[in-house]
């Protein structure tokens, strides 16, 4: 009789393969230092590490709000969003220059020139941002906007990915983000900012 | 036919395609190289590790997948499963007839390569959109993908500017810059408006039921931020055992895959958007795709599973680097498509079964692989499997002569005189098509034929102590 149903037929195939195996392999054990780029992290402050790093993938880690805020201004990003429960701090660093939303509109995504939302934390080793569901007021905040700046307490840096993986928690979305969205599909050329992202900045708090 | 398939293709790949092909195999290995030796001290131990972590999964899947299938359950995702392929995308148009959803944004995944969900569900009056850049442009040509990573090695800027002023994207304009700004624009409403995000997933884990993707451009992110439903099509191998294992494997892929440190957006996503957060999937389904895996993990090529579907096999293969991926007509090209895809074929074995012989053994496909598959064992036992199945071998020279020559020393004796004949007979003259093909590209050495006879016996014997 065949089995009732997919499931039924795909296990007992499953099992059907190993039975003859004498023996199965065993899960073997190992430390994650293997897969850590230990002469990179060592002896660096996490911070500078994390800035250095970001550079590397063309992302940007700035330490204070007026700095971004003239990297948008020198960029012409001057229509954003803001979480809402971020933009109290940071309101007074922007200028009558600006427009900045606290309530996102996805019938008006092309509107946002930027997005600035709370990163959950960050790798140093690789320059990624950490973002999750908890700390992300909104993913499309996060990601249509051609700037997405994630504003980054520094106590939350890991040195690496085996410790961000550790950290990974109950998030039921966790997202690591290195560098601006990008593509080589077009003759292996290199371009940045295709579904995402064109640029990566990490501001520093 | 004159040649086995895959040799007829090469010989006949358009100049262009091969120095595209070649350029951008060539340049994704050379950088792997680099970012790997620099970075680690011992990648081959990373490697090793992975491909035993991986043996380890598929000897006992008949554990891991009730696992997972009860992981993932109780972490809110409903869990589907497909024996075959049609079974995969049934269940698809069902998920998505449940909800009246008409629309989808596909992000890349092999598995719905296999299936041809987007070409099922575009019969069924669904929209399916691939937004993979590469892939997007694979579909508005009616292609097919020639690299599991970067699908349209084959194509240059010209073609490709093409096909989007004929798809009403613009005018002709072959900047890269231009292209991708202009599939951004397009597509981002695509997302918006759509009802289902389909991926797939690299790795899944065991321990937590979390489903790893990795993407570049972010499409993935998009499908999982603007749709309501997520859909992920995973094959039954792609399990690792532990939370704990994924820094590991996501360190090679990315290293191996694309010459990256890291994937520019890595997602862990183990259920739907949480309650607080307005954007994202409110119902997620897992479908686990059987699909002729199972075959694949009876036969005693069973280790082929562990693949994590990096590319590094094809950019370094001298056989794909000339052949280009269209050669190996299937989903899978090069050395791991040398091996699975013949596989997945089934009781069609016989119509893949070029696909193994077309490789020199040279092992480098091995050497790279960052789950260390052993490719030119399977590729042997494949071999040896077609061979018992009697599959003819189209262009092989016939084997007989040769091994009645080499079994008889008078008449071998007899031959090395008729062999010095070689080196002046013209290359027309030649008899066996294949040898006259060969011969035609090159000179034949001066013929020495003899010489280690007379070695042997004339040499100096030594002496015991
Ligand atoms: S066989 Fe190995 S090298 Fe080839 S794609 Fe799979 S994992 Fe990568």
């Amino acid at each position: 009789m065949p089995p009732a149903d997919d499931r039924e037929a795909i296990l007992s195939r499953v099992r059907g393969a190993l039975a003859p195996l004498h023996e199965r392999a065993a899960l073997p054990d190992y430390t994650t230092e293997i897969a850590v780029m230990r002469s990179v992290i060592a002896g660096r402050d996490l911070a500078e590490l994390l800035g250095e790093r970001m550079k590397r993938v063309n992302g940007l880690a700035l330490s204070d709000a007026s700095a971004l805020v003239a990297h948008l201004r020198a960029g012409k990003f001057l229509h954003g969003y803001c979480d809402p429960a971020l933009w109290p701090v940071l309101a007074p660093h922007f200028g009558a220059d600006f427009k900045v939303e606290t309530e996102f509109d996805r019938t008006r995504v092309d509107d946002y020139a930027f997005g600035i939302t709370r990163a959950a934390g960050a790798i140093a080793e690789t320059g990624t941002i950490v973002l999750n569901d908890a700390t992300t007021s909104r993913r499309l905040a996060a990601l249509t906007p051609w700037v997405h700046v994630a504003v980054l307490e520094r106590t939350k840096i890991f040195s690496d990915l085996p410790q961000a993986v550790a950290a990974l928690g109950s998030d039921n979305n966790v997202i690591w983000c290195t560098g601006p969205s990008k593509t080589a599909d077009v003759e292996g050329i290199l371009i940045e900012g295709v579904h995402g992202p064109g640029q990566q900045i990490a501001l520093l708090v | 036919m004159k040649f086995q398939q895959i040799d007829q293709f090469a010989a006949e790949l358009k100049v262009d395609t091969r120095a595209a092909v070649y350029d951008g195999s060539k340049k994704g290995h050379e950088k792997r190289t680099k970012l790997l030796f620099d970075e680690f001290a011992d990648p081959d131990a990373l490697r090793r590790m992975a491909g035993d972590i991986k043996q380890h999964v598929i000897e006992n899947l008949d554990t891991y997948l009730p696992a997972v299938e009860a992981k993932m359950k109780a972490n809110g995702v409903q869990v589907h499963w497909a024996a075959t392929a049609e079974a995969a995308n049934e269940a698809v148009l069902k998920i998505m007839r449940a909800r009246g959803a008409t629309k989808m944004v596909k992000a890349k995944t092999m598995v719905s390569e296999e299936t041809e969900l987007a070409a099922f569900l575009e019969k069924h009056g669904i929209e399916a959109l691939e937004t993979d850049l590469g892939e997007f442009i694979v579909q508005i040509d009616g292609d097919h993908p020639s690299h599991i990573v970067k699908p349209i090695i084959h194509k240059n800027r010209r073609e490709i500017a093409r096909s989007f002023e004929r798809e009403g994207l613009g005018d002709y304009n072959d900047d890269p810059q231009t292209i991708t700004r202009r599939a951004r624009n397009f597509l981002r409403h695509k997302y918006l408006a759509a009802d289902v995000g389909l991926t797939g997933a690299n790795f899944v884990s065991a321990e937590s039921g979390r489903m790893v993707l990795v993407t570049n451009e972010g499409n993935s992110r998009f499908c999982l931020a603007a749709t309501k439903c997520h859909i992920a099509m995973i094959g039954i191998e792609k399990i690792v055992p532990r939370d704990y294992d994924l820094a590991l494997f996501l360190n090679l892929l990315a290293r191996s895959g694309t010459a990256q440190e890291v994937t520019v957006y890595t997602e862990f996503i183990s259920g739907p958007k949480s309650p607080a957060q307005p954007d994202g999937p409110e119902e997620m389904h897992v479908i686990f795709v059987d699909n002729g895996r199972t075959e694949v993990l009876a036969s005693e090529c069973r280790d082929i599973l562990r693949c994590i579907r990096c590319g590094a096999c094809l950019n370094v293969c001298p056989v794909y680097r000339q052949a280009s991926g269209h050669a190996y007509r299937s989903v899978y090209p090069g050395p791991v498509g040398a091996v699975l895809s013949p596989l997945l074929m089934g009781d069609k074995f016989a119509q893949k079964a070029d696909l193994p012989k077309a490789s020199s053994l040279c092992g480098a496909c091995n050497e790279v692989c960052p789950v260390n598959i052993p490719i030119p064992d399977l590729l042997l036992r494949l071999r040896n499997k077609a061979k018992e199945e009697n599959v003819p071998s189209p262009g092989t020279p016939p084997m007989g002569a040769w091994a009645l020559l080499a079994s008889q020393p008078t008449v071998w004796r007899a031959s090395l005189i008729g062999g010095k004949v070689m080196n002046y007979i013209p290359t027309k003259l030649i008899p066996v098509p294949a040898l006259q093909a060969w011969a035609n590209k090159r000179a034949l050495p001066e013929w020495r034929g003899g010489e280690f006879r007379k070695w042997l016996k004339n040499r100096p014997k030594k002496t015991k102590p």
